[in-house]
């Protein structure tokens, strides 16, 4: 597919030859770059890993003690000729597209991004390029997103209506992205707010980056008695875990681009869908794609070659890429 | 709309029938009259139909998204749902909020479209699109391609009503029987007027049996028990009013046509009658297997054929109405006893009595049961001489004794291709029961039907795909079988927490509706009778 080019597809990822770093790697290589701290991008066994500031702390949290190197956004670094630099993707705390350039050819490697603003992660950045290597997790016509404000209005008044009718809130995200997220949006005048332990660390490592998160009490210790009113953020999980009998009665939502389709939902089992996604919809695909000004488009995870036949029949030179990125998994409990 | 379309979404975001419940009940106090009635129709069943064609409504997005025929096929694919594809892709507008019409008001321009012409609905429909929110385009999608049924049992609806109106559940499930039309009839007349006598047609809510539970001997003394046989037919209400004639099934469904033999009663039997009883083949002084009878519901017409080779009786059990009163308060035997007089007085052909067996000890009926074949029966029925007539299901006044109790009737939900000849044909059907208002897999089946019937099954599940995954696809609820089974357990293998052994598909109940197929907790009861 990538072959003879800059960057190629191998069966341990993404990789550049001249440089000899791989993006993203799914096997054990001697040099990564890492476009951000989710499972399926940032994986264990890596001789060395390059990656924005902001995910440092997290990948050593998550993988254990690695050997990182760091780089903020915009500054870039060169390996045998080979200038890489990252720039925000609007993805989660930390997420990078990632640019590389070779004598005047520029790629950008977009791991997964997000194009629509929200009030934490740092907003995604058009990076101009001669080929653009896309995720395309929502890359249907059917996934179109509300305004962050909007979806923070819809979680709080779910909220509220709890707490009206005597019930607890119990509301899934994610704990790397999506659970900063959705504390950033709650009105912490309408409850206490509670968390798990799997975001609490993930909370800890974010603040000491200098983002600012609402107070949380962690739901391990809490006593039933005090659970009123409450918003509980947690992970996914297929079943009742059972710290969830001392926070009933309650009612659970869950916050995934999935939940814009009813079935989705039904699958999920929980009493209300917030569509609220850490990718780009269909229009933030779209727009991301034209803004970059790219000829040659490679489209990653998600609807791969549907989205790659609708941009060669728009005119541009696209083909899907098979990776083994997750994209926001529709029903596994791992990071997306 | 608006105020229906929010209806529907916090119907949708919750799974809890008591919210549900609560969310209807608000919404009737909001909306017109006209609108409730409208509501009720929707989940009766009874929405305007065939007044525009689903490959138009295609052709109409496709053209105002601008989008590739292709890519919209692949987007109905993945969300599954015609109607919800189309609400996703329309252009929302939602702050514009610039139409306030009604629910009624939405139909009755619908219906006015029927004879116009195709412009004339595309300029309609594609209006409406731009300018209505999500939620409502939903909804109104759903209106015009069918399928209204959004998470919400007619057992909620009555629930909702009874609490709205504050009448009895039984009063309502009554009222909303029968073939009423909602363009003529008003929700007053309906269902809050006092006199219900309005419509000649209306049959009662059936009375439904448990299995028996426990010994036969636990029911106490036999002098205060009425047994019958159970019989192997479909369960039935000839109504006789005002010199008309009409048969229900239990299905709610007004077969009349199907069964032109019961004509004769028109003649022979009073007004203001109305029999309970089971509708069944007959043929030289004996009952049919149920499969003949069923060769002849499944279609349309009924051939001079039918009737030679499938003869139809009702074998009477039980007496509703008698001179135009509601009598379904007055003891089984005080019913029994008026039944049996009116067949009696009335000879007809058509008409039988489900004699009640003679016995006085348990010992005799046990002997009964055992012979249950050779007497062309299922099992038993046992009635409580001194109880009134029940409205749907009630633990206690009648229970079904059957020869081989590990029956249930369970809808279809998951198929996939069977294997070796069969590899073409959808054969491999995974069945579920309610839990609430929810579907829950308890069992998968591949054998027991013919090969006409697996070419049948098969033909509606191609048409009914709603989801795939991999090689499953997920089916409309639609069709009921009575699932057979060796031994039930508990098991983590189905979303229900019970599996069950060898089963198979032991008939096709097409006399069956979805939402009459039986739920959880007739499994449980089951296992905690024959589990373990
Ligand atoms: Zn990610």
């Amino acid at each position: 597919m990538l072959d003879k080019k800059l960057l190629r597809l191998t069966n341990k990822g993404i990789y550049c030859e001249q440089a000899d770093v791989y993006f993203d790697p799914w096997r054990p290589v001697d040099k990564a770059i890492i476009s951000h701290a989710h499972a399926d991008h940032a994986r264990k066994g890596m001789k060395h890993y390059l990656c924005h500031d902001h995910s440092a702390k997290i990948i050593n949290h998550r993988l254990g003690k690695s050997n990182i190197e760091t780089l903020p956004y915009g500054k870039s670094t060169s390996i045998n000729g080979v200038k890489f630099s990252f720039h925000p993707a609007g993805h989660v705390i930390g997420s990078a597209q990632i640019r590389v350039e070779y004598k005047g050819e520029v790629w950008v490697f977009t791991g997964d991004y997000k194009t629509e603003k929200d009030f934490i992660t740092p907003s995604f950045e058009s990076v101009k390029c001669h080929h653009l290597i896309t995720e395309s997790t929502f890359g249907l016509p059917v996934y179109q997103w509300e305004e962050e404000v909007i979806l923070a209005d819809q979680i709080n008044n779910w909220w509220k209506k709890n707490v009206a009718e005597g019930f607890n809130s119990v509301i899934y995200g994610y704990s790397l992205g999506k659970a900063q997220r959705i504390l950033s949006v709650l009105d912490s005048s309408i409850g206490p707010i509670y968390s798990h332990t799997a975001i609490n660390h993930i909370n800890e490592l974010v603040k000491s980056n200098g983002y600012q998160l609402p107070e949380t009490k962690p739901i391990a210790g809490a006593n039933k008695a005090d659970i009123k009113n409450a918003i509980i953020v947690c992970p996914p999980a297929m079943r009742e875990p059972a710290w969830m009998r001392k926070v009933k009665p309650y009612r659970t939502a869950m916050c995934s681009g999935w939940m814009a389709v009813r079935g989705a939902k039904r699958r999920r089992n929980v009493d209300k869908g917030f569509v609220m996604s850490d990718h780009a919809d269909w229009k933030g695909l779209n727009e991301a794609i034209e803004a970059s000004g790219a000829e040659n488009i490679y489209v990653t995870h998600g609807y791969s070659t549907i989205f790659a036949q609708w941009l060669s029949e728009k005119g541009l030179n696209a083909q899907p890429l098979k990776t083994e990125y997750e994209g926001e998994t529709n029903d596994s409990n791992t990071d997306e | 709309m608006k105020r229906f379309a929010q209806l529907i979404d916090q119907i949708d975001q919750t799974t809890k029938s008591n919210d549900r419940i609560k969310y209807i009940v608000d919404f009737l106090h909001d909306v017109n009259d006209e609108d409730k009635l409208w509501f009720v129709a929707l989940f009766s069943g009874k929405r305007p139909k065939g007044i525009i064609k689903t490959s138009l409504i295609k052709e109409w997005i496709v053209e105002i998204t601008n989008l590739p025929e292709w890519l919209f096929e692949q987007s109905y694919h993945v969300v599954g749902d015609l109607a919800e594809t189309i609400a996703l892709l329309a252009p929302d507008q939602p702050k514009k909020g610039v139409n306030q019409d009604t629910l009624s008001k939405i139909i009755f321009e619908l219906n006015t479209l029927k004879d116009k012409g195709e412009n004339a609905k595309k300029q309609f429909v594609k209006n409406f699109w731009l300018t209505h929110s999500k939620a409502e385009n939903f909804v109104f999608n759903k209106l015009i391609t069918g399928g209204f049924r959004i998470g919400v049992s007619q057992k909620t609806v009555v629930k909702a009503l009874g609490k709205f109106l504050d009448k009895e559940d039984n009063t309502i499930s009554h009222r909303l029987m029968g073939n009423w039309n909602p363009k003529e009839v008003s929700f007053y007349d309906l269902l809050v007027s006092e006199d219900a006598n309005d419509d000649n047609s209306r049959p009662y809510p059936f009375y439904l049996s448990y299995a028996l539970e426990g010994k036969i001997e636990d029911l106490g003394d036999p002098s205060d028990w009425q047994a019958e046989k159970k019989w192997d037919g479909i369960r039935g209400q000839i109504i006789k009013r005002d010199d008309e004639l009409f048969v229900w099934s239990r299905g709610e469904e007004l077969v009349t046509d199907k069964f032109p033999e019961f004509n004769e009663l028109k003649e022979n039997l009073p007004n203001g009658v109305v029999l309970d009883g089971e509708i069944i083949g007959w043929k030289n002084n004996a009952p049919l297997p149920f499969h003949n009878l069923q060769t002849r519901i499944g279609r349309k017409t009924v051939s001079k054929k039918h009737l030679e080779d499938v003869p139809i009786r009702l074998i009477a059990y039980d007496l509703l109405e008698f001179n135009n009163k509601d009598i379904r308060q007055q003891s089984t035997k005080e019913r029994r006893n008026l039944l049996e007089d009116l067949v009696k007085t009335n000879a007809s052909d058509t008409l039988l009595l489900s004699d009640a067996l003679e016995f006085n000890h348990w010992d005799e009926l046990k002997d009964i049961r055992l012979r249950a074949r050779e007497l062309y029966c299922e099992g038993l029925m046992l009635k409580k001489k001194y109880a009134p007539y029940g409205v749907g299901r009630k633990k206690g006044d009648w229970w079904k004794w059957k020869v081989d109790p590990l029956t249930i009737d369970a809808v279809l939900i998951y198929a996939m291709r069977g294997h070796g000849r069969r590899s073409n044909l959808y054969t491999d059907y995974t069945f579920a029961v309610w839990d609430n208002e929810e579907l829950v897999t308890f069992a998968k089946a591949y054998s027991g039907l013919t090969d006409q019937e697996f070419k049948e099954v098969d033909r509606f599940i191609k048409k009914n795909t709603v989801d795939r995954y991999g090689p499953v696809r997920s089916v409309k609820a639609e069709l009921v079988f009575e699932i057979a089974f060796e031994g039930i357990a508990k098991s983590g293998r189905h979303k229900s927490g019970i599996a069950v052994r060898f089963p198979r598909m032991s008939r096709w109940r097409k006399d069956k509706k979805a939402e009459e197929a039986n739920t959880i907790e007739d499994l449980h009861q089951l296992l905690n009778v024959y589990g373990g």
